[in-house]
């Protein structure tokens, strides 16, 4: 069965191979040139310097940490309120087809609209509906967006992605052994016991997952923060994505911008190898 | 069907507040404060939908009016400036197009890929794994130039192919790594069994797997439908005026000068209401996932 | 399903592809890229008329946020991706690109009289004398406010206050308690967005983004008293989330009725003004945007316009497309169409001079005014090596103008010193400059 178990794998790694490798070559060599769009045709060679500008941003090392709490922060909410969530609707009860595409469905909304839903219905402090809660209830209406940028920007990603653990949560919890669990409860297992060495165990896998995926995916978050706060006040919500889309787009230095998405590269791989060291032993299972 | 009131979490939970709840009316309490709570959290996580879809029928003055208007006359002009302004059919052809096609051809790529890795692990697939998971490591906005360049050469600007081959490739490692997951729930005591009986790959594949898995494959291709349905990065890219998808009927929307918020969330719920229909049939499938009963 | 449905589905699905297939191949499409502008779409609703007036030509839109636009017209641009035929730029990118000999030069046609063009708009448009972009729509800033507030307050404008007058003022006409505010201005990071207004305000204390050697000025004794004033004003009459109200949010509070001054955009005039989409359409007045120690600069200049890329491949079709979207028988088009009040203003001398337009717009006059005030040529106090009212005609004044955005916002919300906001605002800057190479 060995050869035909290669030949399966050969689609999928060799198409991914040849969409890596051909942007992956070109942006390592836009990295060690001068290239502004605005300035075609001076294409010298600059060795490092492109690094060692966007490294000496001022607002470097906030943007890294930014980036990195941001991605903790989104993991952390999404999974727990996931797991909790996906068990509060895993057992029958009245309504739960409604119920389930209800938390499914903030995934299906745009990122450019679910940041200026956000930023126009929700948080705005004057006419934001969570504005008037807090109103209603006699409280300061909190200014989301210039006082807890970052929070703010944590608040929306882990909205919209919250939905997708729960999608995945629910549908490891369908195929759990339902009679291993009879079978303990019935030896008088409590249900943190029932949870802690049976459901645990089961859903690790998806949890490494979702963690995983969602890693890849919150380390290139900008389109809300553009939308929302773009990166301020100062560099509050200014993550990694945002520096580089400064440079790419709004200064049009794709080799500063080349440079930046090879660190974005690096820390991304960083963050990977952490979060494959918790989770990682759960994959192959 | 299994039954199911016994293994009832939060039953079991509040037995130890000793109330009891293995009578038929302490059940019946244990259903209704399970369906309170799960009602609560999926209205709250709803409810900025909600709201959007209330405001889509406001007219732009109620739309930001302070306290928010609640009880008003409903207007369809909204959705009929989208429908007059913007030609919807093309750009929710070209979404379903491409969202559909990559999703499809890459379940296609990725399905063979997981059942190799989770079927037959080698030393390799962990890294094989965490590989594929690297080819999105570079952000798309650093990419963009080198991608741009690449499809003005092969004169594939503005054509709804570039855009199937890059939501494919760039969905290809979530739909790998989901079924991969998905393809390890099952016991490996059920295809031994198959297999024993002389089925080959194929027919072990098609009546064994497949219906065992079609839960985590329907999820997986529904996930990666929406990641692709709601692409804007690419879509505003790579396109211009025949291979714009939604994301671009959205991007038209909002206004750097003038009120927009009733018309936006006209044309978001426009944008979004063939995914979630879809999502709502897909559902079904989701839910009935795996049985263990049944199965055995 | 019975059998005959497939075979049903099938049809159906041909036809609706069918139905959807390109026009006949003869006829030329250009691609047109926009904004998404009130007075855009308006162009976009009328197109109609163009092709039937033009049966080979076809016309196909792309209409997108102004961010983006930017960015995609300037990857094609500059990659020579020939994806559009007529461009909708602005000020900031219609010199440059001109010089630089990616953009045709536009060639009017007998009935186009170039001359009706404001002054001031052909000249932000040029190059070397030579115009690179048709103005589609203009705008300077102005001040609006409460007639009934002021009224309320005893407060009397004059044709253009002072700034120390305008922050008296909103003192008095402010009710923060019951929700109203004395001033409302732009606070949102972005260099068309805080930094639009922020330049013009700067102008007005006296200062520049650059001497004449290049050097940035952020740290200079007029860019430090004007963000003080700022910071200072809307902490005491300005409305709380600032920091993130960018043209639309203020618009909103404005009218619901929240804001007692405004300076701003000139458009911002007929949606205030207008009762469908106001509270207030009836007690707004008009002043010119406040000097302080000067007028020079105190209020800005900004066109949309219509360019066509040098590498199109339909260059007279996309050229006689710009001629009909810019000349004076669209402008009567569409005041036959939508009305006086809907015309794209802040272009032409003709418009101004139309006795109807007057009527239909109480603002024209301020307007007019503002936009002949503004010179993008002489723009500041001291002399300066750039052109632009609120930016410098430069390719790196985008990225600058978002971190100096940023450091503002940062300061208005009060999580930095005006003083370190300006330090930070300038090491940035000065970086920027460095690495285009304009001083060592």
């Amino acid at each position: 069965m060995r050869p035909i178990a290669r030949l399966l794998l050969v689609p999928a790694v060799g198409s991914l191979f040849l969409w890596m490798i051909v942007p992956l070559a070109m942006t390592i060599y836009f990295s060690v040139i001068r290239y502004n769009l605005m300035e075609p045709g001076e294409h010298a060679f600059v060795g490092l310097e492109n690094f060692r500008y966007f490294v000496t941003d001022p607002s470097f090392g906030t943007a890294i940490v930014n980036t990195l709490l941001l991605l903790g922060s989104v993991i952390a909410i999404t999974v727990v309120l996931g797991v909790l969530i996906a068990l509060l609707v895993n057992e029958p009860f009245p309504g739960q087809g409604i119920v389930r595409v209800l938390l499914i469905s903030p995934f299906f909304v745009m990122p450019t609209v679910n940041a200026l839903l956000w930023k126009h219905m929700m948080m705005n402090p004057i006419y934001g509906v969570l504005s008037q809660v807090w109103r209603a209830v006699g409280a300061t209406p909190i200014d989301w967006l210039s006082d807890w940028p970052l929070l703010s920007v944590i608040i929306m990603v882990a909205w919209q992605w919250l939905p997708f653990a729960i999608l995945i949560f629910i549908t490891s919890l369908q195929g759990m052994n339902r009679e291993q669990l009879e079978a303990a409860r019935m030896d008088g297992a409590t249900w943190l016991q029932q949870f802690r060495f049976l459901v645990l165990p089961h859903l690790a896998r998806s949890i490494a997952v979702v963690v995983m995926i969602e890693m890849i995916f919150l380390l290139s978050v900008f389109a809300e923060i553009s939308t929302t706060t773009a990166g301020g006040p100062g560099d509050a919500s200014t993550n990694i994505a945002y520096l580089i889309f400064k440079q790419a787009l709004l200064g049009f230095d794709v080799g500063v911008a080349s440079a930046g998405a090879l660190f974005a590269v690096l820390l991304a791989n960083i963050a990977a190898a952490f979060l494959i060291r918790l989770v990682g032993k759960n994959m192959d299972r | 069907m299994a039954p199911e009131g016994r293994s009832d979490y939060f039953g079991a939970a509040v037995r130890r507040l000793r109330m009891d709840f293995t009578s038929e009316t302490g059940l019946k309490v244990a259903l209704a404060i399970r369906s309170v709570a799960a009602w609560f959290v999926a209205l709250l996580l709803f409810f900025p939908i909600l709201f959007m879809l209330v405001t889509s029928f406001k007219t732009e003055l109620q739309a930001i009016a302070v306290p928010s208007v609640w009880l008003f006359t409903p207007t369809l002009d909204n959705y009929t400036h989208v429908q007059e302004r913007s030609d919807y059919l093309l750009y929710a052809k070209n979404s379903l197009i491409t969202s559909v096609v990559s999703t499809l051809v890459g379940l296609l790529i990725a399905a063979p890929a997981a059942y190799s890795m989770a079927f037959f692990p080698s030393k390799r697939t962990k890294g094989i794994l965490m590989w594929m998971l690297s080819t999105k490591m570079m952000p798309a906005v650093g990419a963009l130039v080198p991608v741009y360049v690449l499809a003005q050469g092969a004169h594939l600007l503005d054509t709804r192919f570039a855009l199937i081959v890059v939501f494919m490739l760039s969905n290809l490692p979530l739909m790998v790594w989901m079924l991969y997951s998905h393809f390890k729930d099952i016991p490996p005591e059920i295809l031994e069994a198959a297999r024993m009986d002389g089925a080959t790959l194929l027919s072990e594949f098609r009546h064994v797997i497949l219906p065992l898995a079609m839960g985590g494959i329907a999820s997986t291709g529904l996930l990666c439908l929406v990641l692709a349905w709601n692409e804007a990065f690419w879509s505003l890219n790579l396109t211009a005026a025949n291979a714009g998808t939604l994301a671009a009927l959205i991007a038209s929307y909002s206004s750097p000068e003038g009120l927009f918020w009733s018309k936006l969330s006209a044309a978001s719920v426009l944008a979004i209401a063939p995914i979630v229909v879809f999502g709502w049939f897909s559902q079904k499938q989701l839910v009935q996932g795996l049985t263990f009963g049944a199965v055995k | 399903m019975t059998r005959n449905t497939l075979p049903v589905l099938g049809l159906t699905l041909a036809v609706s592809l069918g139905v959807s297939a390109p026009l006949a191949a003869n006829a030329t499409d250009i691609v047109v890229a926009t904004v998404n502008n009130g007075h855009m779409i308006e162009m976009q609703k009328l197109t109609h008329f163009f092709e039937q007036a033009n049966p080979d030509i076809h016309v196909k839109w792309v209409t997108l946020e102004e961010g983006v636009l930017r960015q995609r017209a300037t990857t094609d641009i500059a990659t020579q991706g020939g994806q559009f035929d007529v461009m909708t730029i602005g000020m900031l990118e219609t010199p440059i690109w001109g010089k630089k000999g990616w953009l045709q030069e536009i060639k009017p046609d007998a009935a186009y009289d170039i001359d009706d063009l404001l002054p001031a708009i052909r000249n932000g448009l040029s190059s070397g004398g030579k115009l690179y972009a048709a103005p589609f729509y203009g705008e300077s800033s102005m001040l609006m406010y409460r007639k009934d507030l002021a009224d309320k307050a005893g407060v009397k404008f004059g044709d253009r206050p002072t700034w120390d007058q305008v922050r008296d003022a909103a003192a008095k006409m402010g009710d923060p308690k019951n929700g109203v505010y004395g001033i409302c201005l732009r606070g949102k990071p972005g260099w068309g967005d805080n930094m639009a207004f922020l330049t013009t305000l700067v102008n007005a204390f006296g200062g520049q983004w650059f001497d004449m050697s290049w050097k940035p000025q952020l740290e200079s004794k007029p860019w430090h008293d004007a963000i003080t004033f700022y910071v200072d004003l809307l902490k005491k009459s300005g409305p709380p989330g600032s920091s993130a109200n960018s043209f639309n949010e203020i618009l909103a509070l404005y009218n619901e009725g929240k804001c007692g001054m405004w300076v701003d955009a000139t458009i911002a005039a007929s949606f205030i003004t207008d009762p469908k989409q106001s509270k207030v359409a009836d007690k707004v007045a008009f002043a010119q945007a406040p000097s302080q120690v000067t007028a020079k600069g105190a209020n800005w200049l900004w066109a949309w316009a219509l360019a066509v890329p040098a590498s199109t491949k339909n260059a007279a079709a996309a050229q006689k497309f710009v001629n009909w979207a810019t000349s004076k028988a669209y402008i009567q088009l569409v005041a036959k169409e939508e009305g006086w009040a809907h015309v794209p203003t802040g272009t032409r001398k003709s418009t101004y001079a139309n006795a109807d337009f007057q009527k239909a717009a109480v603002f024209a006059a301020a307007e007019k005014a503002a936009i002949d005030s503004a010179n993008p040529l002489d723009s500041t106090l001291p002399k300066s090596p750039y052109t632009g009212v609120q930016f410098a005609t430069i390719p790196e004044f985008q990225s600058i103008g978002v971190t100096v955005g940023q450091q503002m916002s940062a300061a208005l919300a009060g999580k930095e010193t005006v003083d370190a906001a300006l330090k930070a605002s300038q090491v940035a800057a000065d970086r920027e400059m460095k690495k285009a190479g304009y001083y060592k």
